[in-house]
């Protein structure tokens, strides 16, 4: 492989790992201070793309502003509805066994699945990717990159950085922190723990929507991608340890380089080697490379 | 006559990251003594009895079952060879009958393992190991009844009597006095008396009273060391204990001496 | 004299807490001579699901054990089965169940050595994954078929000296094979919730720091558990492989495992009437939610109301259905004592 095609691979792989974290942030924060296994969440990730699909139309007519716009409703709508989700639903399940949230969380993608089929169709549809970012880099004379996949890149990184100003920084991060190790003394510290929870929980949504919207130009968008991506999340968690951000973004970025590479160099068994890098680190470590609590 | 040594640490510590829980702690548990582990809260005294049972991991230093090294065996393999311990929460199985809890501790000494198709109940191995357990624990009355609906210091009594199920050599008790009564904790007191003889007991306690009544020897730990070792009388005038505690038990320490 | 024997006989008979399912048995056996051809294929179908909710019964109602990928062994026995078959009538291959079985038992063994090393929630993550590891190798690759499923060559028989005993191309044999498998599945996991090592299960589930501290190695146990569970989910496998004489990826997807836990919370977790009572109460929700004569064209977004009732099943009767006596007593008492 030259340096050329090993650079594309590269800029694929972190491509493919910051997208999979703003996903698999979302999980493991809502696994890690509310408690809550949350299988519907790759069903964020879907109804990010097919609102992509939805909002191209809107994307077109305004040619420039009208897909940052479209960005931004998206991200509304699911702070709206995460939020929404939280006080109807999810706050029901805190108290569950994991069974019975597995399974509750379960019935909810069955319903998610068909309203969206209801809605808006069984059909693949792709996505354009906006005027102004479609065009291609020149990548060491022989090869391109396209501009939108580093796009999607940088503003990855720019949401993980802000996660992680806001984790890190702000009072709501502290009292975030602390919830994931102690739910009880947060409370007891005067910390409203409903509205806590709430916006955790909308948080969560809003990154999964958003990568799901982002990622839509480029995966096209298909009913079974929330599936796929919801497992491949489930993977990068028990790597990176529940309730670790810093665990997630790096289990994001391994798994994307593992399965990029795999998929270019082996790739009978490529999709097999995500499973098989999750059972060496499971020998190694079986809470993850960084656990909290 | 010189005690025969059932457990013995040498030079035990364990570390968390950057905080050393025990350092270096060395103590012997013979045949025949209580032996009281006290200490101010968090000195470790509790880590300490989880590396001793094979909970947690050592980071150093060696532990010795009748002089065989057991530092990497897993708790199990401590348990079957002899090492009982009990919890400072409760962990019995509420749903089953005083019996059926002390039955099954017992099985993990006395069935073949993944015996798949022999009957529960006829175990007689196991049934005679727990009627004996449940007896020596003053249970026998309780037998049948629900483990859930016993007593709090009933229920502690239970914990010890399903330590004793696995007919162990040495017991860790972890606070078995926990939140009793003065008659409960008399009750509880006479059987550790009644155990002495077989068995070598490591008390982990925080009732002073009760430690300098049932005590043979205490241990003294703060911040993760053992600062002292000895009899009842020379721990009560040790000045390293006494500006340790810094007056916590220096005047609550009791003048008379108890049972024993 | 002779009437009060006779009252205390009736008195012991109907005090057995055996009789309904001895009821159910002969309904089930019964059944084939009085139903339509549609009906009696459905019940085949649910039975072949009682056995695979009986053998995770075992992991999650007794063990504790939450696996969401236990539809791995129950696919890769029916893919065993069906690439072992030989290509030939053979004089009898009474030894593909075995083998089946053997295949499923093994999968659990190495896949369960693995899970087993994570606790909790990390647990059902990772069956999780490890199933979707299978669903790719038998869809993704050209082992056995792909997306297209793999045929079954000739439908097994067990003979003797010529004379052929059990012949599972036969559909009512095939049926009365399958009742006979069901009844011995659930007669052995009632033996084993009896003996030492169910009561081992039971205590790890429990409390297992507990059990460890009376000198139980419980991972030994757990693996143990979990390939049984395997090993007995893999003769629902072999089962469904010669029902149809064709297997597809589909039986390894993740809705299989959602479904089979589905089908044991419906049911009543913890005991094994409950497991097979959630099966038929779950494949007769499904047939209702598909029925075009009920629903008519909105038939087809059958998932709809599936997932609602999978949510208010589990959130309004999460003990299932087996403890619905007791739950609606709770309910009446309080309402009998105000009055």
């Amino acid at each position: 492989m030259d340096f050329a095609v090993f650079l594309v691979q590269c800029l694929n792989a972190v491509q493919y790992g910051l997208l999979l974290f703003l996903v698999a942030s979302g999980l493991t924060l809502i696994f890690g201070i509310l408690g809550v296994i949350n299988l519907a969440h790759g069903s964020f990730y879907m109804i990010g793309a097919y609102l992509a699909y939805a909002l191209a139309p809107l994307a077109a007519a305004h040619s420039g502003g009208g897909f940052p716009a479209a960005l931004a409703i998206g991200v509304v709508l699911s702070i709206v509805f995460g939020y929404v989700l939280e006080w109807v639903f999810v706050s029901y399940l805190y108290e569950r066994e994991h069974l019975q949230q597995v399974l509750m969380t379960y019935g909810l993608i069955l319903v998610f699945e068909e309203l969206r089929s209801i809605a808006l169709g069984d059909d693949v549809h792709g996505v354009a990717v906006p005027e102004w970012l479609a065009g291609s880099v020149p990548l060491g004379g022989v090869m391109t990159y396209p501009v939108y996949r580093l796009f999607m890149s940088g503003v990855c990184l720019l949401v993980a950085l802000a996660l992680y100003a806001v984790i890190a920084r702000t009072r709501v991060g502290m009292a975030i922190r602390a919830g994931a190790t102690n739910r009880e003394m947060v409370q007891a510290l005067g910390v409203d723990i409903r509205l806590l929870y709430r916006i955790v929980f909308a948080a969560g949504v809003a990154l999964a929507v958003f990568a799901g919207m982002l990622a839509a130009p480029v995966t096209s968008v298909y009913p079974g991608m929330g599936n796929q991506v919801l497992i491949v999340s489930f993977v990068v968690v028990v790597i990176g340890g529940i309730g670790s951000i810093r665990g997630a973004l790096l289990a994001s970025l391994l798994v994307g380089f593992v399965d990029t590479f795999g998929n270019v160099l082996v790739p009978q068994i490529a999709g097999v080697l995500v499973y098989v890098l999750m059972a060496a680190i499971l020998l190694w470590r079986p809470e993850g490379l960084f656990r909290t609590g | 006559m010189p005690a025969e040594i059932l457990l013995e640490s040498i030079d035990l510590s364990r570390r968390f990251g950057g905080l050393l829980a025990v350092d270096r702690a060395s103590l012997t548990l013979a045949r025949g003594e209580v032996h009281a582990l006290i200490g101010t809260n968090g000195a470790g005294k509790s880590t300490l009895v989880n590396v001793l049972s094979g909970e947690i991991a050592a980071s150093g230093g060696k532990v010795r079952l009748s002089g065989c090294d057991v530092t990497r065996w897993t708790q199990p393999r401590r348990a079957r060879a002899g090492l009982g311990r009990s919890y400072q929460r409760t962990t019995i199985f509420a749903h089953a009958s005083v019996f059926e809890n002390c039955r099954l501790a017992a099985q993990a000494h006395f069935q073949r393992a993944y015996d798949l198709w022999s009957d529960a109940t006829r175990c007689s191995d196991a049934t005679r190991a727990a009627e004996q357990a449940i007896a020596q624990a003053n249970l026998s009355a309780q037998a049948r009844r629900v483990a859930g609906t016993l007593s709090h210091g009933q229920k502690r009594q239970l914990e010890i009597a399903m330590c004793l199920a696995t007919g162990p050599s040495v017991l860790l008790l972890d606070e078995p006095l926990a939140g009793m009564g003065p008659e409960e904790t008399d009750r509880m007191l006479l059987l550790l008396e009644a155990l002495k003889p077989g068995h070598a007991v490591l008390l982990v306690e925080h009732d002073m009273d009760a430690v300098f009544r049932i005590a043979d020897r205490i241990t003294v730990m703060v911040s993760g060391r053992v600062i002292a070792t000895g009899e009842p009388a020379a721990i009560r005038g040790n000045a390293d204990v006494q500006s340790a505690y810094l007056g916590e038990i220096g005047d609550d320490m009791p003048q008379a001496a108890g049972i024993g | 004299m002779k009437f009060r024997r006779f009252a205390i006989l009736v008195q012991q008979t109907s005090a057995w807490r055996g009789w309904p399912l001895a009821v159910a048995v002969v309904v089930l056996a019964v059944f084939p001579h009085v139903g339509g051809d549609f009906y009696v294929d459905l019940v085949l179908t649910t039975m072949i699901l009682s056995i695979f909710a009986l053998s995770l019964e075992l992991l999650v109602g007794r063990t504790g054990l939450v696996s969401f990928g236990h539809a791995a062994f129950f696919g890769i026995a029916a893919y065993a089965t069906a690439l072992l078959s030989p290509s030939g009538a053979a004089p009898s291959h009474a030894w593909l169940l075995p083998a089946g079985v053997a295949t499923a038992a093994l999968a659990a063994a190495v896949i369960g050595a693995f899970c087993l090393r994570a606790r909790g929630v990390y647990f059902i993550m990772v069956t999780l994954a490890f199933a979707q590891m299978t669903y790719f190798v038998f869809h993704d690759t050209k082992l056995a078929g792909g997306s297209d499923g793999l045929y079954l060559n000739v439908k097994p028989a067990l003979t003797l000296d010529g004379i052929t005993i059990v012949d599972l191309r036969n559909p009512r044999t095939f049926y009365y094979a399958t009742l006979v498998l069901l009844v011995l599945v659930y007669a052995v996991l009632a033996a084993i919730g009896r003996s030492r090592f169910g009561y081992a299960l039971a205590g790890i589930r429990a409390n297992e720091q507990r059990m460890r501290a009376a000198g139980f190695s419980t991972y030994g146990y757990k693996l143990a558990a979990f390939t049984l569970a395997g090993a007995l989910a893999g003769i629902a496998g072999f089962l469904h492989a010669v029902k149809d004489g064709f297997v597809s990826p589909e039986i390894l997807a993740w809705h299989q495992s959602g479904a089979v836990l589905l089908m044991l919370i419906l049911g009543g977790i913890g005991t094994l009437r409950g497991a097979v009572l959630g099966a038929f109460v779950f494949v007769l929700m499904k047939e209702l939610f598909q029925s075009e004569a009920l629903f008519g064209a909105f038939a087809k977004h059958w998932q709809l109301p599936l997932g609602l009732a999978v949510i208010a099943c589990v959130a309004l009767m999460p003990n299932g259905i087996v403890a619905l006596p007791t739950q609606l007593r709770r309910f009446r008492a309080p309402l009998l004592n105000a009055g």
